[in-house]
């Protein structure tokens, strides 16, 4: 597998291969490469960042507290665009817990202010 | 009499931060923002990435922003909202516009610019062919989607790898649309590379370097666009223009700081950043007039805007309050060879260390940064890589300065 390692700008293009049971990481620069080279390989995770819709139709944004895998993403944005939140819902809040049994929960990160 | 010792215009994170400092030096301040909230472009950017300098964790934008929310409501500083500020004069008096009071004219003891900077348009970058429905900045499409709720298009096309614009592409693809290519003049991007890395190469996003638009199509919505590789003069080259169907296009070509309300003052101003040019304490060529963030200089990370506005309201609270001192003695800070700008580009004498942010032309790989004054060197340190999408930052030390400093780079 070929990534680029974007712990730093120097952006290593790095390149991870398993032979005999061991993960071998190549083009990286220093040891964060490395770990990162493995994680990509083994289970790469992302945050997921994206909204909810508010009661009266205004959206809220939301981020997963953990990352969750990168192949769930588009399955967890499906399920989270069912979800809706009430009018007094605030920053911190969790609307769900263990989303799809991601083993991450769905945070407000923000809310617009509510019509006058 | 003043009616503020401190008026800061615009409430994003560098107006929020810039009054926290001048609150802290006892100056009575007041933020006068547009918007119906505070937080600025953070508000709309929803994705993480924010604060991991500042609060040393990772945030998404209205976190970041909320943050600095919470301490501003919990400070002395007032806030007045929905308020449009329409003019500045050289002698600090701010008029601005507000639902409840109509027009206000106010006198401030100094005043801290912190507009932020809008987008460059498709008449900016002079793009041919019709005006269809569809195109829209990447910002403009960022505001739509995170905070009215609309998705701008179903079948997208990028021009210019800028942060917004990648971001942009994950967001959309996320939102169920499809992102068809992302195509960059450069032959490099000018986005962050995690940004191309998490938000192109993570949902298989191709992107065409050293490539423009060169022609869009549709009426009245856009049905595609046509376009070409670029020569080293970055023309197109016509011959091998392609077609791409879409019904949107994203601009994502650059920003521009939010200068408009400097046109009645005589705040001298820097051709290459666009805003104005400041001393090590932010204070513009105008005296009592500071300026910081993005209405500086364009940002990639929120985390120095924050950290520059606190310098900014901290040096206007004591200019305010007639405690500031600086040394006589100032001197140019300038970029040569590979350093577009250096910032602040003026320097007191004396005023201890003083860290200078640059951005350089071309991306360097292995190289030397040297700043040198009057034939002594401030800093040489070396470099792994450089690119114009990253901005740099050095610190010199001020004690005994008698001569312009110029930084540049070594291959
Ligand atoms: C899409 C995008 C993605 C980004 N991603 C990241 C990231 O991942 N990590 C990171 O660290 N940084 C990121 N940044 C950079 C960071 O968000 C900005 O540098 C920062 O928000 C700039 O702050 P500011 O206060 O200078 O400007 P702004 O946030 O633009 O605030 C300016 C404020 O001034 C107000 N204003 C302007 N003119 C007037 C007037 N005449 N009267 C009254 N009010 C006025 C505006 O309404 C606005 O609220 C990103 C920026 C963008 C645009
Ligand atoms: S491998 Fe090390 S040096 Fe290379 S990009 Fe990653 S963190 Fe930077």
């Amino acid at each position: 597998m070929k990534t680029i390692c974007i712990n730093c700008p120097l952006g290593c293009p790095i390149e991870v291969t398993e032979s005999g049971g061991k993960i071998l990481v190549r083009g990286n620069t220093c040891k964060r490469g490395h770990d990162y080279g493995v994680t990509e390989y083994l289970r790469p995770v992302r945050t997921v960042t994206t909204l909810v819709t508010r009661e009266d139709g205004a959206v809220v944004s939301v981020k997963t507290s953990a990352p969750v895998p990168k192949d769930s993403i588009f399955e967890l944005q499906r399920h989270i665009k069912t979800l809706r939140v009430p009018l007094a819902v605030k920053r911190g809040d969790t609307v769900e817990r263990n989303a799809l049994g991601l083993g991450a929960d769905i945070v407000v990160t923000g809310v617009p202010p509510v019509a006058r | 009499m003043t009616d503020f010792d401190v008026v800061v215009i615009g409430g994003g994170p560098a107006g929020m931060a810039a009054a926290l400092a001048a609150d802290a030096e006892g100056a009575r301040t007041l933020i006068v923002e547009r918007d119906n909230r505070l937080g600025g472009i953070l508000n709309q950017c929803i994705h993480a990435g924010f604060g991991l300098h500042y609060f040393g964790e990772e945030l998404t934008g209205p976190e970041y922003a909320g943050r600095f929310v919470e301490r501003v409501e919990k400070s002395r500083a007032q806030v007045a909202l929905e308020s449009m500020v329409l003019s500045l004069t050289d002698d600090r008096k701010v008029t601005y516009l507000s639902p409840e009071k109509g027009l206000v004219r106010i006198n401030a003891g100094a005043v801290v610019l912190a507009m932020g900077c809008r987008e460059r348009t498709a008449g900016a970058i002079a793009l041919a062919g019709t005006r269809p429905a569809g195109v829209y900045t990447a910002g403009a499409a960022q505001r739509l989607c995170n905070i009215e709720g609309y998705l701008v298009g179903k079948r997208v096309v990028i021009l210019g790898s800028g942060d917004i614009g990648l971001i942009m592409a994950r967001r959309m693809t996320l939102e169920g649309a499809k992102v068809a290519r992302v195509i960059e003049l450069m032959p490099y991007s000018s986005g962050l590379k995690r940004n191309i890395v998490q938000c192109l190469d993570d949902f298989g996003i191709p992107i065409n370097y050293a490539h423009t638009v060169t022609r869009i199509e549709g009426s009245p919505r856009m049905t595609g666009l046509y376009y070409a590789p670029v020569d080293e003069r970055r023309r197109p080259v016509m011959s091998e223009e392609k077609y791409e169907p879409c019904d949107c296009l994203l601009l994502s070509v650059g920003l521009i700081p939010e200068n408009d309300l400097l046109a009645g003052t005589e705040v001298e101003r820097d051709g290459v950043t666009s805003g104005a040019v400041v001393d090590e304490r932010r204070m513009t060529s105008v005296e009592g007039i500071f300026s910081c963030g993005n209405v500086l200089h364009v940002h990639d990370l929120v985390d120095n805007v924050s950290r520059e506005a606190e310098t900014a309201g901290r040096h206007a609270a004591l200019y305010a309050l007639g405690e500031s001192e600086t040394a006589l003695h100032c001197y140019d800070a300038r970029g040569e060879r590979g350093v577009r700008y250096v910032l602040p580009q003026k320097l007191h004498a004396d005023s201890g260390k003083v860290e200078l942010f640059f951005r350089v032309d071309n991306v360097y790989r292995s190289c030397r940064i040297v700043a040198e004054s009057g034939g002594r060197t401030l800093y040489s340190g070396r470099r792994l890589v450089l690119a114009p999408g990253e901005m740099e930052k050095i610190v010199v030390d001020t004690t005994g300065l008698d001569a312009p400093v110029t930084v540049r780079l070594e291959l």
